[in-house]
């Protein structure tokens, strides 16, 4: 995000500019990101479906206690599905569980309109699984290279001195909350939120993702033993793997509902080309 | 500053393109076959890059006692159907055989009490399907590697075949039966063993009796059951459908290292 500005337009109210915002590496890293996450997503869920429970420790199979069940039962009026965690069910036939594949009730945790490919193929998941995670990997060391040597994650995603001060992260969640964006000056960078936000997900979440997965790698568990230890056992890596890809499915929910309240035109515009359109405020408008 | 913009577009729109040129490419190639093609590169780099972390002998974690799971899941096949794994089992499998050939120098067969008399390892370890779930159990057998070793390899030698007793789909042709492979870096690694106890007994016939094989950096579809025969071989383009196993035939990656 450097704010160089590109050039006053004629077309534009007064006082508009267009400022470089996302360098080129930003921007294609981002929509491959987008490509590989959501692929990585439907063909998880498609594996996921091979064995729909979730434990904790070293071991779990069929009969050793669940965190998390998405299962189906025989019912009344033919097969309901149902999701059960801490103890709790809850019925969530023709979504979870139970859904409609070609015309017929079918039992699979999640429905096929959802899962790559549609059908139950745990072979085909996989593959799509793991090619899109090395795609996923080498297209993030990329990012994080170019991040770390263009002074990208230092100058536009570190927290300045003063932002992290209750006060002022106060005054931004509040402002957030209120759906006020910032305008002018203040939108060249990022607010303190955004940059707090942006880290945890690169810094957190996706190499969370990529540790988890490895740690379920029975190959990687014997060249590197030290994943296990630190996850607690295979069994939780994989529970850590769905939890952690369900955080990320909140972020992207969250970060796409700011881009189109925060307008969506110049935001996509931004992502695309570089340019974002700012209003100069002071003297100078 | 115009000049920049415009060539930057250019190159924008250039990339793009270009882009949209290889998605296409790789689309159709997707569709020529399937997409196993474009997808089934992931494995080699997935398998060679296993292998460089791990080195010949990296070892899988080995559990003690207490981690013992306390139901081991049976899986695949429950009991092999034919007559002739009914007439050993009935014989308490007195009459049954492990042959060992192929390319090998000395072709042989080992009874149960042969292999029961040579050298053992016993390892705690973690069974992984590659359905998701995790099992640990104490298993006792004989080094694969030293079963090898006694009978000589052949230089064209490369993978060893395992052939099964139990056939999971039932086909005229015999492509149902069970069968899988690994190369010799896995045979002959010190925890590859034909396991014949499991927790302190024979092993159950869910479990594969009278013999399994064990590879523990791999999921649990390498763990075949129900051993009858070990051919050694230099490709298996030859067997069924030349993918190197039962489950690889039907889709699933022969390195089974993830």
């Amino acid at each position: 995000m450097s704010d160089e500005t590109i050039r006053h337009t004629g077309d534009r109210p007064a006082g508009t500019i267009l400022i470089r915002r996302h360098s080129v590496v930003t921007r294609v890293t981002h929509w491959l990101n987008v490509l590989c996450l959501a692929i990585l997503l439907l063909s998880g869920l498609q594996i996921f479906n091979a064995h729909p429970e979730l434990y904790w420790g070293q071991y779990g199979a069929d009969g050793d206690p669940a965190v998390l069940t998405i299962g189906s039962a025989d019912g009344k009026d033919g097969p309901r599905g149902f999701v059960r965690a801490a103890g709790i069910e809850i019925p969530t036939t023709g979504f979870l569980g139970v859904s409609t594949f070609e015309g017929e009730p079918t039992a699979r945790a999640f429905p096929a309109w959802l899962t790559i490919p549609s059908y139950q193929d745990l072979a085909t998941g996989r593959r799509w699984h793991f090619f899109f995670a090395w795609f996923f990997v080498i297209n993030g060391a990329v990012y994080l290279g170019f991040g770390i040597l263009s002074g990208h994650f230092r100058r536009d995603l570190a927290p300045g001195r003063g932002q992290l001060s209750a006060s002022c992260l106060w005054h931004e969640i509040v402002t957030h909350a209120r759906l006020r964006f910032p305008h002018g000056e203040e939108a060249r960078h990022y607010n303190v939120l955004q940059k707090l936000t942006y880290l945890v997900v690169i810094a957190g979440l996706l190499p969370m993702m990529v540790l988890t997965g490895l740690t379920m790698s029975p190959g990687i568990d014997a060249a590197v033993p030290a994943l296990v230890d630190l996850f607690g056992g295979r069994q939780s890596a994989r529970t850590v793997h769905f939890i952690t890809a369900s955080l990320l499915v909140t972020f992207v929910l969250v970060h796409v509902a700011m881009v189109v309240l925060s307008g969506a035109a110049n935001n996509m515009r931004s992502m695309i080309t570089g340019r974002y359109a700012i209003r100069e405020s002071g003297p100078k408008a | 500053m115009t000049k920049i913009s415009l060539s930057r577009r250019r190159f924008m729109i250039g990339g793009t393109l270009g882009a949209a040129a290889a998605a296409l490419a790789g689309y159709e190639a997707l569709k020529q076959d399937d997409g196993t093609t474009v997808l089934r590169s992931a494995e080699q780099l997935t398998m060679r890059t296993q292998r460089l972390l791990q080195g010949r002998g990296a070892l899988a974690r080995e559990f003690s006692e207490s981690d013992i799971s306390p139901s081991f899941r049976v899986n695949g096949s429950t009991m092999p159907e034919s007559d002739e794994y009914a007439a050993l089992l009935d014989g308490k499998f007195a009459d049954w055989r492990l042959k060992i050939d192929g390319l090998v120098s000395q072709p042989r067969e080992f009874s149960l009490a042969d292999l029961k008399a040579l050298p053992a390892r016993t390892q705690i370890t973690r069974h992984d399907c590659v359905e998701g779930w995790s099992a640990i159990g104490r298993w006792t057998g004989v080094p694969l590697g030293s079963l090898l070793r006694s009978v000589g390899l052949k230089p064209a030698a490369r993978f060893a075949v395992f052939h099964c007793a139990d056939e999971l789909e039932k086909t005229l042709d015999g492509s149902g039966r069970y069968y899988e492979s690994i190369d010799l870096i896995d045979a002959f690694h010190p925890q590859t063993i034909l396991a014949y106890a499991m927790n302190g007994k024979d092993l159950a016939v869910g479990h594969g009796a009278p013999l399994r094989l064990r590879v523990e950096r791999q999921l649990g579809y390498k763990q075949a059951k129900y051993l009858m025969r070990i051919e050694i071989i230099d490709s298996f383009s030859g067997l069924w459908g030349g993918n190197g196993g039962y489950w690889e035939d039907r889709g699933y990656e022969w390195y089974a290292g993830i």
